[in-house]
């Protein structure tokens, strides 16, 4: 009877060592931050609160919702704009020879082995009023872009957008890769001009890589804390405070533990919901 | 009739005609793109190579003129730079090689083998890659301040040992080996042992590699937990050091830029040598569905 059930008892040795720090590194962190996000939770002690934690950071505290809103713009602002700019690499990419194709995924794909607190540093650095690199291509000297409540995030987005889109350009090429070329010589003899290849054929069958990459952007967009923490702390006028940021302020400056915790549970169900919606609209894939 | 012949003549002339204009414009615009997010890079080495009164004139010198090591010398004199080069590299081997070690093992278990609880356990590892690190930030933190880990290689390290990406990734792998090889070392005789090390894992190889190579890229460039769980000067890795040295100074554009080329020149090289394993896991790493 037990050797139906346990038909291989040496898989258990082999999962041991990665199971051993899963529980105890993963899976019982998770069970107590859950735990602590109902609990009054400080250096020196704690107690049960039920949903107090909840309560106030959805009507107490004045940065909640101003966070969540700031990493929505984030995410609106960065998702389309560099998924536009990877497919439209992609496809313009695509034509041409093997070795040129891997030349530009290369060369997209290289700020993407830096780390995020270098980019945030060149940044700085290329933002800075009197004698950064933007302000002088641009002629608008002294314009303190990341000092400014209206251009501050838009800063943020669009360094993300510029230094992103690496790994995209290679799935996206990867999909267009295996569409077969049947289709688009059916196309051609019915008729169809290029954008209508690109309209009927390309984009249909890129739907599911396309959709999973707006899942994953989102997702990391909402954990945006490297480049906040480094370039704004938050600022200016708590313009670009992000869901993480607020996070580790709440954490690791006031030390409410508690509050901190119960955003990072919110920020759980909001990533969750992504993709649960993901495995939804993926549930039937494309078949060629 | 003559008259639309000609026309449809023309027409497929001018196409001719049209198609290498328009890949000569594709190349330009993708180039100039591809600028775009290299030129900060570029930046940055121009401005540690420096001298460090060029960095502030206008308009912007394209070209170190003429090169200096001044930035990374002062660099090297005010901060710990070499304890945490030496930090990095010490928590990223060490990750890698466990993390790889641990996810090719239980990878190869739920590969390969039947065992009670097989779905359930595999389903928690895929369902907890849903869960942001943020959640387990805060408990990891009271955790390794209670186990007396704090500003510790352990305190760093323990957490990233266990990874359900790279399990779920090694599954995937070693799941398109020949069952057949299995079988016959074990009807040759070979140990449970011995049929992991001298079978799964030489075949297991290109998808270790892969991991490998993400792992320490991803290791070397972390930041959010070094940053917490140390406190300590000389216990930083390069990219906790460099976000507080940018702190300390954050208009020494030269001195910053020189940090920044130090730590981000190994990493670029590394991705030079290895691209090919690079661009290829990426297509391995996102499994839709």
């Amino acid at each position: 009877m037990i050797r139906r059930f346990v038909r291989d008892p040496w898989a258990y040795a082999f999962i041991l060592p990665s199971f051993v720090f899963f529980a105890v590194f993963f899976l019982f962190p998770v069970v107590w931050g859950i735990v602590m996000s109902f609990r009054y939770y400080t250096l020196v002690g704690s107690e049960w609160v039920g949903f107090d934690n909840y309560r106030y950071i959805f009507t107490d505290d004045p940065l909640f919702w101003r966070s969540l809103r700031n990493t929505a713009y984030y995410a609106a602002g960065v998702v389309p704009l560099w998924l536009g700019k990877a497919l439209l690499i992609s496809l313009l990419i695509f034509p041409f020879r093997k070795s040129i194709q891997t030349f530009f995924k290369a060369a997209f794909y290289l700020p993407h082995v830096t780390s995020a607190v270098i980019i945030s540093m060149i940044w700085l650095w290329i933002f800075n009023p009197p004698f950064g690199l933007l302000n002088y291509i641009l002629g608008t000297r002294d314009f303190a872009w990341l000092g400014n409540t209206a251009t501050a995030m838009p800063a943020l987005i669009l360094m993300q957008v510029i230094m992103g889109g690496g790994s995209s350009i290679v799935l996206i090429s990867a999909a267009l890769g295996s569409i077969p070329s049947d289709y688009y010589e059916a196309a051609e003899l019915d008729g169809a001009t290029p954008w209508q290849q690109a309209v009927r054929i390309t984009l249909p069958l890129l739907k599911p890589t396309l959709l999973y990459l707006v899942v994953m952007g989102t997702i990391s967009s909402f954990q945006v804390f490297t480049n906040i923490y480094l370039m704004t702390k938050g600022g200016p006028q708590f313009s670009t405070v992000t869901i993480v940021y607020l996070i580790y302020e709440t954490a690791f400056r006031i030390y409410d533990f508690g509050a901190a915790s119960a955003m990072a549970v919110i920020l759980f169900i909001i990533i969750f919901l992504f993709g649960l919606a993901q495995f939804k609209w993926l549930g039937t894939d494309v078949e060629y | 009739m003559a008259t639309s012949l000609q026309l449809r003549r023309r027409r497929m002339l001018r196409r001719v005609h049209r198609v290498p204009l328009r890949r000569v414009l594709a190349v330009i615009f993708v180039s100039v793109m591809a600028c775009m997010s290299i030129i900060p890079l570029y930046w940055m080495v121009v401005t540690a190579f420096q001298q460090p009164t060029l960095s502030v004139t206008f308009p912007p010198k394209w070209f170190p003129s003429p090169p200096t090591m001044r930035n990374f010398n002062a660099l090297f004199a005010r901060s710990h730079l070499f304890q945490w080069t030496l930090n990095s590299a010490i928590v990223s081997v060490t990750i890698t090689a466990s993390l790889v070690f641990t996810s090719t093992l239980a990878g190869y278990a739920f590969a390969k083998k039947q065992f009670f609880g097989r779905n359930v356990l595999f389903w928690t590892y895929v369902g907890s890659m849903m869960v942001p690190g943020q959640v387990t930030l805060i408990p990891l933190y009271l955790l390794m301040n209670r186990l007396g880990l704090r500003d510790t290689y352990a305190g760093i390290i323990l957490p990233a040992v266990a990874s359900p990406f790279g399990v779920f990734l090694m599954k995937q792998y070693i799941q398109t080996l020949p069952s057949v090889l299995i079988d016959a070392a074990r009807i040759d005789g070979c140990s449970e042992f011995g049929v992991f090390t001298r079978i799964v894992l030489p075949l297991a190889r290109p998808g270790m590699a892969v991991l490998a190579i993400f792992t320490f890229v991803d290791q070397w460039n972390d930041f959010l937990w070094p940053f917490i769980i140390t406190s300590r000067a000389t216990m930083r890795t390069l990219p906790v050091g460099l976000a507080l040295l940018q702190e300390e100074v954050p208009l020494d554009f030269n001195l910053l830029m020189a940090g920044a080329t130090y730590a981000a020149v190994p990493m670029i090289l590394v991705f030079l040598f290895f691209q090919r394993y690079f661009l290829r896991g990426i297509t391995v790493g996102a499994v839709k569905g």
